[in-house]
C-alpha cells in the first residue's frame, strides 16, 4: 500500500500539537485540540484508504482494482459530523463557564480538595471505645443518674460553596 | 424471519421516542406517557428477543441491503440480548423515577422538556452498542450515548455541573479519538470492520501488529470502562449530575465499556495473550477503587468509587478467559447493573429527605423513614456480597473460577476480591451507621430537615416505587440465579467458541480460526487488491 508522505507529515503535526493544547488548563484551547485531534485522525482514516482511484461509480470496462475505497470516506463523514457536534456542545459550555466564573480555566473538585485535606485522624471513628455502649446504661440506672453524652468533636468547616457559585453575578457586566 | 430481524427496533423506538417528545415538548404529560411507553414497548420487544435467541440461537440481520462483510449488521446472541433486557429495566425504572422528581420539582432539578428527548437517545445508543456487529457502528452507539450524556450531565448549567462536565467531556472525546485511530489501523491493517470478518481476518496477521491494536481498543474501552488507571474522571464528574441521571449513568455507561471489552477479548482477539496485564488491572482497579470509596463522606462519591472498583470483579472474570470466569463475569454485570443503579436511585431519596448526601449532615433515616432504610440496607448489602444475595452468588463465582485457574496471579486476585468484597461492606457499613442509625444529633453538622418530623410526606410516591420496583428486580436476579447462571454460561460458552456469532454473520460456510473447516479451505480473500 503506497501512502502519501505530506499526509502523513500533517497528520503527525496535527496530532503533535492537538495532543500539546489539551494539556493546557485553558478550555479554548483544549477544544482547539481537540478539534486538531479529530481532524488529524481524519486524515488517519483517509490514509488507510490506500491510493486515490477514479469515484466509486460503476461503469462498465473499469478494472476493479481502479476505483477508489469508498469505505473510509463514509467512516471520515460521520466523524466529522460527530465531531462538529462534539465542538458545538464544548462551545456552550465554555460560554457557559465563562458567564458563570468570568474565567476560562478547568477549575478544581472542591470536594476532592476537601477529601484531600482531611487528617487520618477521624473523632468518631478513631475515639475510644466507651465501656458502656448501650442507650440504657444499667450501671447508670442504678446509680439514679443519667451520663452525659460526649460533645462530638470540632471538625475544621465544611468545604462552602463552590468558587464558581462565589464569583456568580459579581464580576462587571 | 429470524429473531433479529426486529432488533433495529430497539434502537429505532428509542429515537422515534425522542423526536415525539421533542415535538411536546409544551406538552409535559403527553411526553411522559410518551416516553414510558414507547420504553416499555422496547423493554417487551427485547424480552421477546432474548426468549427467540434463547430457543433459536444466535442470529443477525443486515441493514440496509449492504451484504457483510462491507454493510453494517446487527447481532442478538445470548449475551447481548440479556444486556439489552437488563439495560432496559434499569432504564425504564430511572425514567419513572425522574418523572416523579420532574412533576415534584417542577423544571428546576431536570428540566423535563429537553429531559425526555436525551434520555431516550441515551437509550437508543446504548442499545445500539449492544447489537451492533460492526465496529464502527459501535463507535456511533458510543457517540450517541455519549453526547446525549453530555446534555444529561450538565442538565441546568449550574457551576458544579459544568466544572465536572468539562472533564467528562474532554476525557470521553479523547477516548472517542484513541478509539477511532484504532478502527482506521484496523482498517489499514485488514481492510474489514465487521466484526464477524475481523475475527476471521486478525488472526491471519502478524502477532507484533495485533497486540498493538489489542492493546489501542483496550485502552479505549478501558477509559469508557473505567479501569483503574483511567478510572480518574468518573467519581470526578459522576457525582455532581441530577440524581436520577447519575444513576443511569452508574448503571449503563461504564457497563456498556465493559461489554466493548468482553467483545474485544473474545471475538476479536481470543487466546491469552493480555490476561496477565489485564488481571493486574483488575487487582488495582478493585483494591485502589474501594480505598478511594473509604476516604469519602459524601454518599454519592463513595458510591463512585466502589462503581470503579467492582468494575474489577468484572475485568478479572474476562481476563480468566475460561468458561466459568466469563460466566461469572456476565452474570456479576447484569447484577450490578441493577444494584449500583438503585444505590443511586436511593441516595437521591436520602437527599430529598435528609436535606443532604453528605454524612457529616445526616442521622437517624431509618427512624425517620424505616421504608428508605430498607430500600438501601437491601441493594447495599447485595453490593457488599452478603450471603443470599446475588452479588455473593457472583463473587463466587468468580472465586471458583479463579480457583480453578489456580496460577499464583489468579490466586492473588481471588485474596484481592474477598478484602474488596470486605472493605466495600466496611464503606457500605459506615454510611449506614452515620446516616442511618446514629442520631441525628450525633452528626458533625445535622441538616435542619432532620428533626422536622412534619416533612415526612415529601419522598413523591412514584420516585420510591420505582426504586422499590428496581430493588425488587435486583432481589428477582437472586431468586432466579439459577436460570441467570445457565444463561450466562451459555453466553459464554458461545462467545468463546465464537463459530455460531461468526456464521450468523458471513453465512454457514465461513471458516473460524482454530476449528476445524466445516467446508472447503478456501476463504474469501477481499484483501488482495490493496496492496
Amino acid at each position: 500500500m503506497s501512502v502519501n508522505l505530506t499526509l502523513l507529515l500533517v497528520m503527525g503535526v496535527l496530532y503533535a500539537c492537538g495532543i500539546y493544547l489539551i494539556l493546557e488548563r485553558s478550555l479554548t484551547r483544549v477544544l482547539l485540540g481537540l478539534v486538531l485531534l479529530a481532524n488529524a485522525t481524519n486524515l488517519l482514516i483517509l490514509a488507510t484508504g490506500g491510493y486515490a482511484g477514479l469515484a466509486p461509480f460503476f461503469s462498465k470496462g473499469t478494472d476493479s482494482g481502479d476505483y477508489n475505497d469508498p469505505l473510509p470516506q463514509a467512516l471520515i463523514l460521520t466523524s466529522i459530523v460527530i465531531s462538529f457536534a462534539v465542538t458545538a456542545f464544548m462551545l456552550g459550555i465554555i460560554y457557559r463557564t465563562w458567564a458563570l466564573a468570568r474565567q476560562d480555566d478547568i477549575q478544581d473538585d472542591a470536594e476532592d480538595r476537601r477529601v484531600a485535606k482531611t487528617p487520618s485522624f477521624d473523632a468518631e471513628d478513631d475515639a475510644e471505645v466507651p465501656q458502656e455502649t448501650s442507650e440504657f446504661p444499667l450501671a447508670a440506672i442504678a446509680a439514679g443518674h443519667t451520663p452525659d453524652h460526649p460533645e462530638a468533636a470540632d471538625h475544621p468547616g465544611l468545604a462552602g460553596s463552590t468558587p464558581l457559585n462565589d464569583d456568580e453575578g459579581g464580576g462587571p457586566r | 424471519m429470524n429473531a433479529a430481524s426486529l432488533a433495529p427496533l430497539a434502537v429505532v423506538l428509542p429515537i422515534l421516542g425522542a423526536a415525539l417528545t421533542f415535538a411536546l415538548n409544551r406538552n409535559p404529560v403527553a411526553q411522559r406517557m410518551v416516553s414510558i411507553g414507547l420504553l416499555a414497548l422496547t423493554l417487551l420487544l427485547e424480552c421477546w428477543l432474548l426468549a427467540a435467541v434463547w430457543t433459536t440461537g444466535t442470529s443477525s440481520v443486515t441493514l440496509g441491503g449492504w451484504l457483510p462483510p462491507f454493510g453494517v449488521v446487527m447481532v442478538v446472541d445470548q449475551f447481548s440480548s440479556l444486556m439489552l433486557v437488563v439495560s432496559s429495566v434499569v432504564s425504564l425504572a430511572v425514567l419513572v423515577y425522574a418523572t416523579g422528581q420532574g412533576m415534584a420539582d417542577g423544571d428546576q432539578e431536570a428540566p423535563v422538556s429537553i429531559f425526555h428527548p436525551t434520555y431516550l437517545i441515551l437509550v437508543a445508543g446504548v442499545s445500539n452498542a449492544f447489537l451492533t456487529g460492526d465496529l464502527f457502528n459501535l463507535y456511533v452507539g458510543f457517540e450517541i450515548l455519549l453526547t446525549a450524556s453530555y446534555v444529561l450531565m450538565t442538565l441546568g448549567g449550574t457551576g458544579p455541573r459544568i466544572r465536572a462536565g468539562v472533564t467528562y467531556v474532554v476525557v470521553s472525546v479523547v477516548s472517542s479519538v484513541l478509539f477511532l485511530i484504532a478502527i482506521a489501523m484496523i482498517y489499514g491493517a485488514t481492510g474489514t470492520i465487521t466484526m464477524a470478518d475481523l475475527a476471521v481476518k486478525l488472526a491471519e496477521l502478524d502477532p507484533a501488529t495485533r497486540n498493538l491494536l489489542h492493546v489501542m481498543l483496550l485502552v479505549a474501552f478501558g477509559i469508557k470502562a473505567a479501569v483503574f488507571p483511567l478510572s480518574f474522571w468518573l467519581p470526578d464528574s459522576y457525582p455532581t449530575a441530577p440524581a436520577p441521571v447519575t444513576a443511569v449513568f452508574a448503571g449503563l455507561l461504564t457497563k456498556v465499556g465493559v461489554y466493548a471489552m468482553v467483545r474485544t477479548e473474545t471475538l476479536l482477539f481470543p487466546g491469552d495473550t493480555l490476561n496477565t496485564p489485564l488481571m493486574v488491572v483488575a487487582l488495582l482497579t478493585m483494591v485502589v477503587g474501594i480505598l478511594g470509596a473509604l476516604a469519602q463522606s459524601d454518599i454519592k462519591r463513595l458510591l463512585s468509587f466502589t462503581l470503579v472498583s467492582h468494575i474489577g470483579y468484572m475485568v478479572f472474570g474476562l481476563a480468566m478467559s475460561s468458561v466459568t470466569g466469563l460466566a461469572a463475569a456476565v452474570f456479576y454485570v447484569a447484577h450490578h447493573i441493577t444494584v449500583q443503579t438503585s444505590l443511586f436511585l436511593v441516595t437521591g431519596l436520602i437527599e430529598r429527605r435528609g436535606g443532604s448526601s453528605s454524612m457529616d449532615r445526616l442521622g437517624g433515616l431509618a427512624k425517620l423513614s424505616p421504608m428508605l432504610a430498607l430500600l438501601f440496607f437491601v441493594p447495599a448489602m447485595n453490593l457488599a456480597g452478603i450471603p443470599p444475595f446475588s452479588g455473593f452468588l457472583g463473587k463466587v463465582g468468580l472465586m471458583q473460577a479463579g480457583m480453578e485457574l489456580g496460577t499464583p496471579l489468579a490466586i492473588t486476585l481471588v485474596a484481592g476480591g474477598v478484602l474488596t468484597s470486605l472493605l466495600t461492606l466496611l464503606a457500605i457499613a459506615r454510611v449506614w451507621n452515620r446516616a442511618f442509625w446514629r442520631k441525628p444529633d450525633d452528626a458533625e453538622y445535622p441538616d435542619p430537615v432532620l428533626k422536622d418530623t412534619a416533612a415526612v410526606g415529601l419522598l413523591p410516591r412514584t420516585m420510591v416505587g420505582s426504586t422499590a420496583a428496581l430493588v425488587v428486580f435486583g432481589v428477582a436476579l437472586t431468586v432466579f440465579a439459577g436460570p441467570l447462571f445457565q444463561l450466562a454460561g451459555n453466553s459464554a460458552e458461545q462467545m468463546l467458541d465464537r463459530t455460531a456469532y461468526i456464521q450468523s454473520v458471513l453465512g454457514g460456510d465461513a471458516i473460524v480460526p482454530g476449528k476445524a473447516a466445516p467446508g472447503t479451505d478456501s476463504g474469501p480473500s477481499l484483501q488482495g487488491g490493496a496492496k
